[in-house]
């Protein structure tokens, strides 16, 4: 499977980056060159093999639903780029 | 003379009062201002003279513990109260972490002194630290040379002796390579071992954090303090951790190693084979046994890995948009603009290449062909080392199929992608690895992977205290130094 221009382009706007159009050609290249590697996978027989989503095969531990952070609101607005009457700011979204 | 010290021998002068926490402190920060090595991306020099006071006071109050006083350089990727933790990354540069990650505490509480925040590839994805917004770092034994990556100012900084040990994450060799090319001894613990709260997330099933060190016994000394279940980490395991530096003395007689065949194929660099075959030799000639196994899916880590990492990295790093911390662009003409511009101008190009192959990987209709099939290859990955480990107490190899190759010798993803072959492996598999000096080819370090089963960081530490105690690679250091 190879990209297409357009398919990266695509792909960039799903992962909220913008690419110029004077990168797409290049981005395209260097992101077909990486799934070049991936071709080899489809070699491999996986029938009847389960994916392996943890290395320890843990299940989540759960925890009593009690507080356990303490108060940082002061702290988290601090390194905030905007803030204003205790909110983050964003540009206008609704009018 | 100080730098050239390990931590064992450090901990000793302290107690015994042969020089104090603050001159030992004021000697690596002089050292750190002097260097061009570029391994750090923040000196703390007020912070670690306060920190070396406050030790000192315990050291003279008798209150000390063995590491009370000891200087380390934290790699940037642990969150540190008051201090900027960028993780090598513009999109982090502006930003100051209102709490400490789990081994930033645990290291403060063990009274040790932090002298800033190493350099590393950004966001952790690099094997050779060129791809930190900060600049590369330059390999003290050659300062044409990568010091690996991505822990690759924490590698330099060890290794050039500007600091006795360093913290580093290895998520598919992070820790072990840039030790190889720098070295020094490096281990990544099972996955679990260490707690990943506070550690900027790269790929979650795949990050674990380890010391950097000139010797098996440092690192269990550190070990000792990083180690252990941590209720912030929904991952972390809760599993007594040993006293890792009681078991460093046993003989290793009788243990029984295996070498993957598949390592010692195409594409490993004849100097280097040669360095890890003596090394291996040496553990033959005290008294352990060798024999060859096979992994049979090893070739098959690298398309696995560069699936699953970007998978994970580019669901990770959808946290980092402008909105609550770190940098947000100019102006923005509104929210979308807002989140595109400070992305693409925040995150560098290998970032965004990983982000975007995860994304596609992820997306409807490749998801089977690329992520699942990737979980599905790890499984077997996993399984080969499963059935290693039948026969076998520890797997060893090569770390990285050459020595430190030049600043700027790579210019594509892929073929630098294809020089973590021999680490991948165990990142995939959840097992502890180490990196232990083993020779030099062509005047550059070269390292011995050991790999070990779960939770078998103790005898991993023993074997190379061992190999350490026959050997002197580990203790040779870079031209004036």
């Amino acid at each position: 499977m190879s990209l297409s221009e357009q398919q990266v382009k695509e792909i960039a706007y799903l992962a909220r980056l913008s690419i110029d159009d004077g990168e797409v050609e290049q981005t395209t290249a260097e992101l077909n060159n990486i799934l070049g590697l991936m071709a080899d996978l489809a070699k491999i027989d996986t029938q009847g093999v389960s994916p392996m989503a943890h290395p320890l095969n843990m299940s989540q531990r759960l925890r009593e639903d009690e507080v356990s952070e303490t108060d940082q609101f002061e702290a988290f607005q601090a390194i905030a780029p905007q803030i204003g009457q205790s909110h983050f700011l964003v540009p206008t979204v609704i009018e | 003379m100080m730098h050239k010290l390990t931590v064992a021998e450090l901990s000793k002068g302290l107690k015994n009062k042969e020089f104090s926490s603050v001159e030992l402190t004021e000697h690596f920060l002089a050292r750190i201002n002097h260097s061009d090595l570029n391994a750090f991306i923040t000196v703390t020099d007020d912070l670690a003279l306060n920190q070396a006071r406050a030790a000192d006071e315990k050291i003279a109050n008798g209150s000390a513990g063995i590491l009370t006083g000891i200087p380390y350089a934290h790699k940037d990727i642990f969150c540190t109260i008051g201090v900027k933790t960028s993780a090598g990354s513009k999109i982090l540069d502006p930003f100051i972490s209102p709490y400490d990650a789990t081994v930033s505490h645990k290291l403060n509480s063990a009274d040790m002194i932090m002298l800033g925040k190493a350099n590393m590839d950004e966001l952790a994805m690099g094997s050779s630290n060129e791809k930190s917004y900060y600049g590369p770092v330059k390999n003290p034994w050659n300062k044409n040379k990568v010091p690996g990556g991505s822990s690759g100012g924490s590698a330099a900084a060890v290794a050039g002796r500007l600091s006795p040990f360093a913290t580093g994450t290895d998520t598919g060799g992070s820790i072990r390579q840039p030790a190889s090319l720098c070295g020094i001894t490096g281990i990544k613990p099972t996955y679990g071992r260490v707690s990943r709260y506070g550690m900027i997330a790269y790929a979650s099933s795949l990050d674990q954090a380890g010391p950097l060190t000139q010797t098996a016994e440092d690192a269990a000394l550190i070990m000792n303090v990083m180690a252990g279940f941590d209720d912030k980490d929904s991952t972390s395991v809760d599993r007594t951790v040993p006293d890792y530096t009681k078991n460093l003395g046993n003989s290793i007689e009788g243990l029984k190693i295996g070498l993957p065949k598949e390592f010692f194929s195409q594409g490993l660099d004849s100097g280097v084979a040669e360095t890890v075959m003596a090394a291996v030799k040496e553990f033959e000639a005290m008294g352990a046994s060798v024999q060859e196994i096979s992994l049979p899916n090893s070739a098959y880590a690298i398309p696995t890995y560069y699936i699953v990492a970007p998978c994970e990295c580019s669901s990770n790093l959808s946290r980092l948009d402008g909105v609550r911390y770190g940098y947000r662009c100019e102006d923005p003409k509104d929210l979308e603009d807002l989140y595109l511009r400070s992305r693409s101008e925040g995150f560098g190009p290998e970032v965004k290449r990983r982000i975007m192959i995860g994304t596609y990987a992820l997306s409807a209709g490749y998801y089977d062909a690329y992520y699942l099939k990737a979980q599905k290859v790890r499984h077997l990955i996993s399984e080969d080392f499963k059935k290693a480990f039948q026969d076998v107490d520890v797997i060893m190899g090569p770390v990285s199929p050459t020595t430190a190759f030049d600043l700027g010798a790579f210019k594509d993803s892929v073929s630098m992608y294809l020089a973590d072959i021999y680490t991948l492996s165990l990142n995939l598999a959840g097992l502890p690895g180490m990196s232990i000096p083993a020779g030099f080819s062509n005047n550059m370090p070269v390292g011995l992977q050991l790999i070990g089963n779960y939770w078998s960081e103790e005898l991993l530490l023993n074997a190379a205290h061992q190999f350490q105690g026959q050997t002197d690679w580990h203790a040779q250091m870079p031209e004036g130094v």
